[in-house]
């Protein structure tokens, strides 16, 4: 594809995934204003920590005293730049704390794509290529497994027989606390605490990846180029990689793309489950100290991450497939 | 219908899911006479092992008994997982109908919104939705609902884009019957598998999204649930493995279920597409 084409694809994906995220922004304010009691108590939080002096500052800033669509405008142009509030309890903005744990989460959920993805694709193609025999069925209820399984269960699970029970591996944390490790040693540190906590998030959309590959081969096997190459006489596991394998994993991309607010969603639970500190357990002490700011401000994170996963996977569609319509 | 029972039967594991869920059911309606007394009442020593002074599954960090509170979970788990996905499909349903039947510039603007929904990651909307309107049954049921609807949208909507230009659509419609009637009579009828199928998946998800908001200590503080009891367990997993790992189990067996039930139903209702799709994306 010409790049004067490729240039305009991308133009007109930033145009709609801008106007999502302002979408999101209006939506947030909705919420806002549709929770019970005042919309400052919600920003400051409900459970009775703010001062008055706060909550009149809060009323200011948020222009609570003027008209609904100025509130509209001076909330928009908040988050629009990047003013997620303040956090009264944690005593610092929304934005900067967020920004702390934004690269735990980055990695963790990261690592547990490449390995569902990879995983996952083997084990579809491993049963695609003996559908109905043994190894078929046991790949087929491996998945089930794990797509019924509650992944924070799978994660308490894992800390209970890896390292409850077998004493491997480290159950919390991101890294050991005082070893002071520096270089290799640290990168090995963090590598052995991510161990639990990505294959518990997974193992879920691995679940989810083999099933779906499984699905696209057998269905891509059946075309008629596949038959041609087969007449051809082109070797077995050539046709698996260079021919069915590759157009099989055009739809495993999609649903990945689609996929992608469901991993974020999914690193809350494997967060607070393994004390990963990333955005995910920032959510939950927001939970539990009822900081609507900050839960408000991941919401809108996880959000625009999903919005730009997908920016990604769109562009990555485009060029894997020349037959995607880009005008 | 005998068709579709012969189609149901050769599915080992759907049969298998009946079997299963039919015990959650006897579960749900027998827990107040095998366990006659709320599930918060402490009943006895704290941290029994499963077996123990008469607790068959063990005792929580308060004495509480951990297969009572299985039990009643179990009909707050399905109780929550049907209503919600009731109102995710007349939600969906509603939109999909109107998009797919009017088409043009009203297909467009629902199709636009439900990608937006879409986009939206679905269980940290959850999270906020419960956590501003309060944690209560209805909150809960609410939040489920709204991140649910869209893939039935989506579903509906196909089947009345294509089956609206069939003849007997067209001939309703110059038959002179309204819109209306022959969205619900004539075209629905015609979309109810796929929408049955969806909707016995819609219920496992819903099951696990309950179980997640409650771990998360977003559950009904009224109610006892199988995720607020794993949440509730957690702390003390050193110590008693049987105070997360049971309810755990519960939660397994019941998704598992309605997903063999809805695989066996996807095979039944369509068998065209029996071997073609491999899940029905959620």
């Amino acid at each position: 594809m010409g790049a004067g084409r490729l240039l305009r694809f991308l133009a007109r994906r930033l145009v709609k995934a801008a106007i999502v995220v302002l979408a999101i922004v209006v939506f947030q304010f909705v919420l806002i204003r549709l929770a019970p009691g005042d919309p400052a108590s919600v920003i400051a939080g409900q459970s009775g920590a703010a001062d008055a002096e706060f909550m009149a500052q809060l009323r200011a800033q948020f222009g609570l005293d003027r008209p609904l669509h100025e509130q509209l405008w001076i909330y928009v142009k908040g988050v629009l730049t990047l003013d997620l509030g303040f956090s009264h309890r944690q005593q610092a903005p929304v934005a900067a704390l967020i920004w702390e744990r934004l690269p735990a989460t980055l990695l963790l959920t990261g690592v547990a794509f490449l390995f569902a993805i990879s995983a996952g694709v083997a084990l579809g193609v491993a049963a695609a290529r003996r559908v109905g025999r043994p190894t078929d069925s046991l790949i087929t209820v491996v998945a089930l497994t794990f797509y019924a399984t509650p992944i924070f269960w799978v994660g308490l699970l894992l800390v209970l027989v890896f390292s409850v029970w077998l004493e491997w591996l480290p159950s919390f944390g991101m890294y050991s606390v005082g070893a002071d490790l520096t270089g290799f040693a640290h990168a090995f540190d963090v590598g052995r605490h991510l161990i639990l906590p990505s294959i518990t998030l997974g193992l879920f959309f691995l679940a989810i990846y083999a099933r779906l590959a499984r699905a696209s081969m057998l269905e891509v096997a059946d075309q008629d180029f596949v038959r041609t190459a087969h007449a051809k006489g082109v070797p077995e596991g050539r046709i698996i990689r260079a021919h069915v394998l590759r157009n099989a994993l055009l739809p495993v991309i999609t649903f990945a793309g689609i996929q992608a607010g469901q991993l974020v969603g999914g690193s809350i639970l494997v967060e607070t489950v393994f004390a990963w500190p990333g955005i995910g357990r920032l959510a939950f002490d927001a939970l539990l100290q009822r900081d609507y700011a900050v839960l408000l401000g991941v919401f809108f994170c996880t959000a625009v991450m999903v919005v730009l996963f997908n920016l990604i996977t769109d562009l990555l569609y485009a060029v894997i497939d020349p037959r995607v319509e880009v005008a | 219908m005998a068709d579709f029972w012969r189609r149901f039967h050769r599915n080992i594991g759907a049969v298998a899911g009946l079997v299963i869920l039919a015990i959650v059911g006897l579960t749900a309606v027998l827990a107040p006479i095998l366990f006659p007394f709320s599930p918060w009442e402490m009943r006895g020593v704290p941290f029994m092992p499963p077996g123990e002074m008469g607790f068959l599954l063990g005792s929580d960090s308060l004495g509480r008994d951990v297969a009572a509170g299985i039990a009643h979970g179990t009909v707050v788990s399905l109780l929550v997982g049907g209503v919600s996905t009731v109102a995710a499909l007349a939600i969906g349903i509603t939109l999909g109908a109107v998009a797919g039947y009017a088409g043009g510039r009203v297909d467009d603007a629902v199709m636009r919104f439900t990608e937006f929904f879409q986009t939206i990651p679905s269980f940290v909307l959850a999270v906020v939705l419960v956590a501003i309107f309060t944690p209560s049954i209805t909150s809960i049921v609410i939040a489920i609902a709204i991140v649910s609807w869209p893939p039935v949208t989506r579903v509906v909507r196909a089947e009345f884009l294509s089956l609206r230009a069939r003849e007997f659509v067209q001939a309703a419609e110059v038959l002179g019957r309204s819109r209306l009637a022959i969205m619900l009579t004539e075209i629905l009828p015609n979309a109810l598998s796929p929408i049955i199928v969806l909707a016995s998946l819609m219920v496992a998800t819903a099951i696990l999204l309950e179980s997640a908001l409650s771990f998360l200590g977003l559950g009904d503080p009224n109610l006892m649930s199988w995720g607020f009891m794993i949440g509730a367990g957690r702390s003390v997993i050193r110590l008693a493995w049987w105070m997360s790992v049971f309810p755990g189990i519960a939660i397994f067996l019941t998704v598992l279920a309605l997903n063999l039930v809805g695989e066996g139903l996807n095979d039944a209702l369509n068998p065209r597409l029996a071997r073609r799709r491999g899940m029905v994306v959620t």
